[in-house]
């Protein structure tokens, strides 16, 4: 819509006195056109759109019933309110084909922005089509009976008023909610006659009715002079009138069932997959808990991998329990972070600066890294470890940091000196380096530093 | 530095919370116990806009996401009528743009919410005083946003150099921020005075703050994942 084609626009304007203009002036004229109609868009002081591109669609949100009129204005550059006025015109002189022309629109072209139609939705509630059906059928007799009783202007408008109301009743059950929204608005004057007002109601609008029948049906068949040339017309409105006093309320209060019928479906079913999804982590993680209520520490790490899941879930939209496949070194950490805060309940906040791809050295960096996690958790005494890791250029760098009780380098009990070599050893068989500090009462730092490998720029490292 | 931190200096820092889950607010409230002076809650950005304008807190922790759009909404329509309040953002997502979009426009900090009350009231009470307050993870974006940046040596002309390139000290300074460091264990690390680490933090947030590549926010949307 914002997006004027050069083709044909006409622009009224000072300069353009013809309003619905001839062919434009130039190509230039028409650029500096569209910067003004780009304004007047934006002004809103318009009479006329631009031309849409593309296939038609309907523009429910500037529509009064279906966005057909709407539509089509923005797709012909023509004004709404002409094309609307066309379209009412074109109802009376076709006897009510162009309304049907109206509805069949309504149903099979799709709203801006969406892919299916109304029709293509219909085809699958098969309750909807037999109502719609059913009341067709019911219509048909209704007026196979009108010309028994001289009503003989009504048999004119048969098949229009039939295939409207059949295309109605499936729009109003499969349109989406801002459609069936605009229908209600639509039918909001008739609802007068549907409040429950109880019998004293009931009683008035039947009486109502069946004087309007009286009167309709006398007028019809009586022959009298004066006014036989109402006969035709006014016959015809007041039965009409009387049967929708009658019936109308009944068939209003059949629809808005349908609708409550349709809405509690919806609700239920995303109530289902909710609670699937939801049963299926947090209600476990829930119950988890409950059993372990005294032991805190499970009890925070258990409640910690659930947030990040059920995080995972709503803001990156990752089903529970998945894992990515591609595995890049931030991935890596990430993964460490997971797993040591799952197993041995302490925080591990997680923070890389840029990023590359794993080879068996990052590999081996990586292994390393989650060894002196796994170190820190269990020995430092520490609640909160750190582990930072950075992609330079030349080299990948990771610090595993504690503020735990630290240790003497120097007096290093055998089993803590094991995993410093081994640590140790696993970095310099692939080139890179570690170095361990720490000290009494001060925690413990672990630096890893492995050279980018035959990856990237530099090909030659083996 | 002015009244504000004056104030905060003498009494308990007054803090106003922007949240919009009632449970977090009263989690947080607790948390700061009777350290700070707790005077409005909101739970969105008109609500807050409004209370902020009239309880005039000297810190305002500020969720980063709010139903009504950004924290940064908050922070954008009080900054020029209220200067002396100061915004600390925390956030559960973790989202970088969003985390970016909120320093930018001008919250003096950010820390995650899982941050423990102990720490959290430090971090309020030094965005009291005027400082900035990094966690971990910020001086991590902050790192990556100006390693992606192509520095002038590559050829890229700058309008202002200075803004878009972070000194050496003032990376150090980050990584050891990244790497859990206190700054005190940072000054003791360099042998500098606390006094100058919390100036290079401050001179980073304002290179943050005032710099105008655009690389920043593309940088900032390219991470979505962290």
């Amino acid at each position: 819509m914002q997006n004027p084609t050069g083709s044909a626009p006409r622009p009224p304007g000072p300069e353009d006195t013809s309003r619905w203009g001839g062919p434009a002036a130039g190509w230039r004229a028409r650029e500096f056109r569209h910067e003004r109609w780009r304004e007047r868009w934006r002004s809103g002081h318009w009479a006329r759109g631009p031309r849409a591109d593309g296939p038609l669609r309907r523009a429910e949100e500037d529509g009064l019933v279906g966005g057909v009129a709407a539509g089509l204005a923005a797709r012909t550059g023509l004004d709404v309110s002409l094309v609307r006025l066309a379209l009412v015109l074109a109802a009376l002189v076709t006897f009510g084909y162009a309304a049907v022309a109206y509805v069949v629109a309504w149903l099979l072209v799709p709203v801006r922005g969406a892919d299916r139609s109304i029709a293509s939705r219909a085809r699958s509630d098969r309750r909807g089509v037999a109502l719609a059906a059913g009341l067709a059928t019911l219509l048909i007799v209704l007026l196979l009976i009108a010309p028994v009783l001289g009503a003989g202007l009504l048999t004119a408008v048969e098949w229009p008023l039939v295939i409207c109301t059949a295309a109605i009743v499936l729009i109003w059950r499969n349109g989406d909610a801002g459609e069936q929204a605009a229908m209600r608005h639509l039918a909001e004057p008739l609802r007068g006659f549907t409040g429950r007002r109880g019998r004293t109601g009931v009683l008035w609008r039947m009486g109502i009715a069946a004087v309007l029948l009286i009167a309709g049906t006398g007028i019809l068949v009586s022959g009298h002079e004066s006014i036989k040339l109402l006969k035709p017309l006014g016959g015809a409105v007041l039965v009409l009138a009387a049967i929708a006093i009658a019936l109308g309320p009944w068939w209003l209060g059949i629809a808005r069932d349908l609708v409550a019928e349709r809405r509690a479906r919806i609700r239920a079913e995303e109530r289902a997959d909710m609670a699937a999804r939801v049963h299926d982590s947090v209600l476990q993680t829930l119950a988890m808990i409950q059993r372990r209520a005294d032991q805190p520490q499970q009890v925070i790490q258990l409640a910690r991998a659930q947030e990040r899941e059920l995080r995972s879930w709503l803001f990156d939209g990752r089903a529970p329990g998945s894992m990515d496949d591609e595995m890049t070194l931030a991935a890596g950490v990430r993964r460490i972070q997971q797993e040591v805060e799952a197993r041995h309940g302490v925080t591990v906040e997680a923070v890389t600066v840029g990023d590359c791809e794993l080879d068996e050295d990052l590999g081996a960096l990586l292994a390393a890294a989650r060894e002196a996690t796994v170190n820190a958790a269990k020995w430092s005494g520490a609640d909160v470890i750190s582990l930072f890791a950075e992609v330079e250029s030349a080299e990948v760098s990771v610090f595993v940091r504690d503020r735990g009780k630290g240790f003497d380098p120097d007096a290093v009990p055998a089993d803590r000196k094991g995993l410093a070599e081994s640590i140790h050893a696993r970095m310099t068989r692939r080139g890179g380096s570690a170095t361990i500090r720490s000290a009494l009462g001060q925690g413990t730092e672990v630096s890893l530093t492995m050279p980018r490998g035959a990856g990237e720029r530099q090909p030659g490292r083996g | 530095m002015s009244t504000a931190s004056a104030r905060a200096g003498a009494s308990r820092p007054r803090v106003a919370i922007v949240d919009d889950h009632g449970l977090f607010r009263s989690g947080v409230r607790s948390e700061l116990g009777d350290q700070v002076e707790v005077v409005g809650e909101a739970d969105d950005v008109e609500p807050a806009i409004a209370m902020i304008g009239q309880a005039l807190p000297d810190v305002v922790l500020l969720d980063v996401h709010l139903p009504g759009g950004g924290g940064q909404l908050v922070v954008t329509a009080l900054k020029a009528a209220q200067p002396q309040v100061r915004f600390l953002a925390l956030s559960a997502s973790d989202a970088p743009e969003d985390v970016i979009a909120v320093i930018r426009a001008g919250a003096r900090g950010y820390v995650t919410k899982t941050i423990s009350g102990p720490d959290l009231i430090d971090a309020v009470r030094r965005v009291a005083a005027g400082d900035a307050v990094f966690s971990p993870r910020l001086a991590g974006f902050v790192l990556d946003a100006f390693a992606a940046l192509p520095s002038e040596a590559e050829g890229r002309p700058s309008f202002d150099p200075e803004l878009d390139q972070l000194t050496t000290r003032e990376r150090e300074v980050l990584r050891l921020i990244a790497r859990g460091y206190t700054y005190k264990e940072i000054a003791r690390e360099f042998t500098i005075s606390a006094r100058t680490v919390e100036t290079h933090v401050s001179s980073v947030l304002r290179k943050l703050q005032l710099s105008t590549r655009h690389q920043l926010t593309r940088w900032a949307a390219e991470r979505r994942l962290i």
